[in-house]
C-alpha cells in the first residue's frame, strides 16, 4: 500500500475509526488494558470460588453463574468502598460536625495513600534498575534491612530532638538497603555473577537475618512476640492528623524522592552515564564511561530507595521491626515499576493504584471473607500482560503500534 | 560473561597458577583453623561419642566412641597436608574433589568439637540431609532441564508451591498416586505457561518467571485461606510411607540412612542418573544442550529449536511438579501457605552450584540439605551458633560460586535469550 493509497483510505474513515486507530496504536492503551484485565480475570477467580455457584449449580446453571458474577461484583463493590470510603457516611458525617466520625468517614482515602507510599518507594528502587539495566530482584530484602537500620536508630537514640532524629533513622534505612543492593552490585561489575542471583540469595539472607536480629540481639524485651522494641517518639514521622488517620510526612517525601529520581536520572549528567551503561554497555565504553563504578552507583542507589521503603513504614505505620512488616512490597513492585514504564511518573501513579488495591482488599477480606491475595494474583495477569504486549493486543484485537514497543530485557544470564 | 572462562576441551577445566596457590593457603587456612579454634581449648581426656542409629531403626549399631583431641589433630594434620599440596602440585582438575574433602572434613571437626562430652546422632542427621535435599535436587533437576534447552526458570518455586497444593486437594479427594498425577500435570502446566510467554510472545524469562512466582503465591494462599481452612478434609491425603529395600536396608549404619525412604528420595536419584544418561550420552540430550548452547547452529542443523524449548521447559515444569508434591505427600500431608518458603530459590542455587549438572545438583542438594538438617540438630551441641546462620549457607556458598571464589560455572551459552528464527539478535 503506497502512502497515497493509505491516506485516500483512512480519510474514507469516520472520525471515530481514526479516533479508535489512533487509541489503538498509542502506548497508553496497553498498561490500561492490562489492569482492565487483571481486574476482570481476579473477578472471574472470586466468582469461581464462590461456593453459591456450586451449590446452585445442580439447581439451575445460569442461576449458578448469575450468582459467581454477583459475588465478583459484590467483592468489587466491597473493594473501592473500603479504598475510596463511601460518600454516603462523609456526608453524614460533615453534616453531624463530628471531628472524629469526620476523620472515620474520609480515613479510607488517605489509608489508601498511606498504603501507597512503600509502593513508590520500592517501584523507585525497581524502576531505577530497569534503566540502568538492571533487574534489582532484591528489593525486598533491601527493605527489610532498611527497616532494620532505622528502627536501631530509632530506638536506641534517646533524647535527640526530631527534627534531627527522623532524618537520621530515615537515612540510615536508606544506607541499610544501599548496603544490600552496593554487594550484588560490587559482584556483578566485579565478577560478572549475575544481580538476579545474587540478589535473590541475598533477599534470604537478610530475611534469615532478620529471624535472628528479632530472636536474639535487636528482640523487645517487653513482649515475647518476635518484635524489636517500639522506636522513640521523636523518630516517628509526623501524622498530619489525629486517630485513626496513619497518613504522614513519608507521601511527601516519596514524591519529593520521585521528583529527584527524576531529575538525577534525566538532567544530570550522572543519571545520563548509568542510562547509557545501562541502554548499551559497549557504546558506554567505547565512550569512555566507567561501567564498573556505574553498576555498583545505580545498584546502591537501588537498594537505597528500597530501603526508603522499609524505613517508612516502620518510621511511619510500623513503628517496630517484626517479620511480617513487608507484605511482599519488594516483589510486587517488580510489577508496579514496568506498569509505570520504569519512569518516575509512572510509577508513582502504579503505586497510587497498588496502594488503593491493598488497602480496599483488606477492608473486602474483613467484610467479604474474601482473601487478600486475590491482589497478588491480579497484580501477577497485569504484569504479565505488560510484559508481554502481544497477548493484551492479541486479545482486544488492537493493531501493532507504529515503533516497536521497548520490551523488558534483562542482560542475558549468560552473558552477552 | 562467558568470556572469562577459558575450557581447553570437555572436562578439563583450566586452573590458574594464582588461583591455585589461593586455594592452596586457603586450605593451610582451615588446617589452622581447626588447630587454633578445637584442637587447643580441649580437655585431651574428652572424647565425642556419635550414634550410628537413626531414631525409629531397628538395625543395631554400637555408638562410636573416640578421643575427640586425637581425632581433631588427625583432621588438622589432614588438611594441611592437602593444603600443602595443592600449594606445591596443585591438584589440576581434581581441585573440586579436594575441595569437597577439606570441606567435609572441617564440618567433621567442628562436629567432634561441637559435641565433645555429648553426643550426636550421625546417622539420624545424615538420613535427614538424605531427605531435606529432596525437593532442592528435584528442583534442581527441572532448572537443569529448563536451562539447558536456553530457559532460565526462576520459577520453580512457584511451580513447586502450586503443585504441592493441587496434589493435597486431588490426593485429598482420590488416592495418594493420584495426587502426586496432579501434581506433576499442575506443574507441567506452569511450565507450559512459562513456555508460551517466553517462547512464544518472548516476554523476558525472568519476569515471566516472576509472573508464575507472584502468581503462585496468590492463588494457593487464596484458595487455601478461602476453602482449605474451612474444609480439613480436602487438605488431608495422607503421605507416602517410608519403604525399605530388601537385604540392603539391614546394612548396618548405611541401611537406615540410605533405604528406608519413602519413594521420593528414591526417585530423586533415580532421576538424577536418567538425566545424566538422557543429557550426556543420547541425541536427545545433545539436541537439547545444543539448543540452550547455539540455537542458530542447532536451528542450521534441522533441530526445530521452539519445539525442543517447549518440551523441555514443559517437562522441567512437571519435575518442579513432582517436587512440590514432595512438600505435602512426602512430608507433612497437609499443604500450608507458602510452605516452599524459599526451597526453590535454594534449588536455584543447587543447579548452579552444581554447574548445571545432575549429578552436581545433587551433591549441592545433600551439601545445602545437610545444613539444614544441622540447623535442625543445633540446639543439641554444646556450642551455641544461631541456626539461622547455618540457613543462611546455601545462599552464601551461592554467592561465592558466582563471584568464582569456588570456581566458577559454565552456564549454557544461550541461557536466557529468546531465540528469534528471523535472526533479528
Amino acid at each position: 500500500m503506497t502512502d497515497a493509497e493509505g491516506k485516500a483510505k483512512k480519510a474514507g474513515k469516520s472520525a471515530v475509526g481514526i479516533f479508535f486507530e489512533e487509541v489503538s496504536r498509542s502506548s497508553l492503551i496497553v498498561p490500561i488494558l492490562a489492569i482492565f484485565s487483571g481486574l476482570v480475570l481476579g473477578g472471574v477467580i472470586v466468582a469461581l470460588s464462590s461456593e453459591d455457584v456450586y451449590t446452585m449449580w445442580a439447581v439451575s446453571p445460569i442461576q449458578a453463574i448469575g450468582n459467581g458474577l454477583k459475588a465478583a461484583w459484590e467483592s468489587y463493590v466491597t473493594l473501592f468502598a473500603g479504598a475510596f470510603g463511601s460518600p454516603a457516611k462523609m456526608i453524614a458525617a460533615l453534616q453531624g460536625g463530628d471531628a472524629l466520625e469526620i476523620r472515620r468517614a474520609f480515613n479510607p482515602v488517605f489509608e489508601s495513600l498511606v498504603k501507597s507510599i512503600p509502593y513508590m518507594f520500592a517501584g523507585l528502587a525497581v524502576a531505577l534498575g530497569f534503566r540502568t539495566g538492571l533487574f534489582n530482584i532484591g528489593v525486598e530484602g533491601q527493605i527489610f534491612m532498611g527497616g532494620i537500620f532505622s528502627v536501631w536508630v530509632g530506638y536506641t537514640f534517646t533524647g535527640l530532638p526530631a527534627i534531627i532524629h527522623v532524618p537520621f533513622a530515615f537515612l540510615a534505612g536508606a544506607l541499610g538497603g544501599a548496603l544490600w543492593g552496593f554487594i550484588p552490585g560490587l559482584l556483578k561489575a566485579k565478577t560478572g555473577g549475575h544481580e538476579v542471583i545474587n540478589t535473590i540469595m541475598m533477599n534470604y539472607i537478610a530475611f534469615r537475618l532478620t529471624d535472628w536480629l528479632l530472636r536474639e540481639p535487636m528482640k523487645s524485651p517487653a513482649s515475647t512476640n518476635p518484635i524489636s522494641p517500639v522506636i522513640q517518639d521523636s523518630a516517628m514521622l509526623p501524622q498530619f492528623f489525629p486517630d485513626p488517620i496513619r497518613f504522614h510526612l513519608g507521601f511527601f517525601v516519596a514524591l519529593a524522592v520521585a521528583a529527584l529520581v527524576y531529575w538525577f536520572l534525566f538532567k544530570t549528567k550522572w543519571g545520563f552515564d548509568l542510562r547509557t551503561v545501562g541502554a548499551n554497555p559497549r557504546a558506554a565504553r567505547y565512550a569512555g564511561m566507567n561501567i564498573v563504578k556505574s553498576t555498583i552507583v545505580a545498584m546502591s542507589l537501588s537498594g537505597a530507595l528500597a530501603g526508603m521503603a522499609g524505613a517508612n513504614e516502620l518510621l511511619g505505620v510500623n513503628h517496630h521491626l517484626s517479620q511480617t512488616f513487608s507484605p511482599g512490597y519488594g516483589f510486587d513492585s517488580i510489577a508496579l515499576a514496568l506498569l509505570g514504564k520504569s519512569h518516575p511518573v509512572g510509577v508513582v501513579l502504579s503505586a497510587l493504584l497498588f496502594g488503593t488495591l491493598r488497602n480496599g482488599a483488606t477492608k473486602m477480606q474483613a467484610a467479604a471473607g474474601i482473601p487478600i491475595d486475590i491482589i497478588s494474583v491480579m497484580q501477577a495477569l497485569i504484569l504479565a500482560f505488560i510484559a508481554a504486549p502481544a497477548i493484551i493486543r492479541t486479545i482486544f484485537r488492537l493493531k501493532e503500534p507504529k515503533k516497536a514497543e521497548p520490551g523488558v530485557r534483562v542482560s542475558g544470564w549468560g552473558g552477552s | 560473561m562467558t568470556a572469562q572462562t577459558s575450557t581447553l576441551q570437555t572436562g578439563q577445566v583450566y586452573v590458574s597458577q594464582i588461583r591455585r596457590r589461593v586455594l592452596g593457603l586457603v586450605f593451610l587456612g582451615v588446617a589452622a583453623l581447626i588447630w587454633l579454634a578445637f584442637v587447643r581449648g580441649i580437655d585431651p581426656e574428652m572424647t565425642t561419642k556419635m550414634r550410628l542409629v537413626p531414631g525409629g531403626s531397628t538395625v543395631a549399631v554400637e555408638d562410636w566412641e573416640f578421643n575427640t583431641q586425637s581425632a581433631l589433630q588427625v583432621l588438622a594434620f589432614g588438611c594441611a597436608v592437602l593444603g600443602a599440596y595443592q600449594l606445591v602440585r596443585g591438584f589440576g582438575r581434581r581441585t573440586g574433589l579436594a575441595f569437597a574433602l577439606i570441606g567435609s572434613m572441617f564440618v567433621f571437626a567442628f562436629l567432634s568439637w561441637a559435641a565433645s562430652g555429648g553426643m550426636l546422632n550421625l546417622a539420624g542427621m545424615l538420613r535427614i540431609m538424605f531427605i531435606r535435599s529432596v525437593p532442592l535436587t528435584l528442583g534442581a533437576l527441572s532448572g537443569i532441564l529448563c536451562e539447558r534447552a536456553g530457559v532460565v526458570n526462576i520459577a520453580i518455586e512457584g511451580m513447586m508451591l502450586t503443585a504441592a497444593m493441587i496434589g493435597t486437594i486431588v490426593g485429598s479427594v482420590s488416592n495418594l498416586w493420584i495426587g502426586l498425577l496432579s501434581a506433576v500435570l499442575a506443574g507441567g502446566l506452569l511450565g507450559l505457561v512459562h513456555a508460551v510467554m517466553s517462547i512464544k510472545y518472548r516476554t523476558d524469562q525472568i519476569i515471566s518467571g516472576t509472573v508464575i512466582n507472584i502468581f503462585a503465591v496468590g492463588i494457593t494462599s487464596f484458595i487455601s485461606g478461602k476453602f482449605m481452612q474451612k474444609y480439613p478434609q480436602i487438605n488431608d491425603p495422607g503421605i507416602f510411607r517410608p519403604y525399605e529395600v530388601p537385604v540392603l536396608g539391614r546394612i548396618p549404619f548405611l541401611g537406615p540412612v540410605l533405604f528406608r525412604h519413602n519413594i521420593f528420595v528414591y526417585a530423586m536419584i533415580f532421576f538424577v542418573i536418567l538425566l545424566t544418561f538422557m543429557l550426556f550420552k543420547t541425541r536427545w540430550g545433545l539436541r537439547l544442550r545444543a539448543v540452550g548452547e547455539h540455537p542458530k547452529a542447532a536451528d542450521t542443523l534441522g533441530i526445530n529449536v521452539f519445539k525442543t524449548r517447549y518440551m523441555a521447559v514443559i517437562l522441567g515444569g512437571m519435575m518442579a511438579g513432582f517436587a512440590g508434591a514432595y512438600f505435602t505427600l512426602g512430608s507433612v500431608g497437609r499443604f500450608d501457605q507458602v510452605m516452599t518458603a524459599g526451597r526453590g530459590f535454594i534449588a536455584l542455587a543447587a543447579m548452579i552450584f552444581g554447574n548445571w549438572t545432575p549429578a552436581g545438583a545433587m551433591v549441592a542438594g545433600l551439601i545445602f540439605g545437610f545444613s539444614d538438617s544441622l540447623a535442625a540438630s543445633l540446639a543439641l551441641l554444646r556450642v551455641k551458633i544461631p541456626s539461622e546462620f547455618l540457613l543462611m549457607t546455601p545462599y552464601v556458598i551461592t554467592m561465592l560460586v558466582l563471584a568464582g571464589v569456588v570456581g566458577r560455572g559454565q552456564m549454557p551459552a544461550a541461557d536466557g535469550t529468546p531465540y528469534n528464527k528471523e535472526g533479528a539478535a
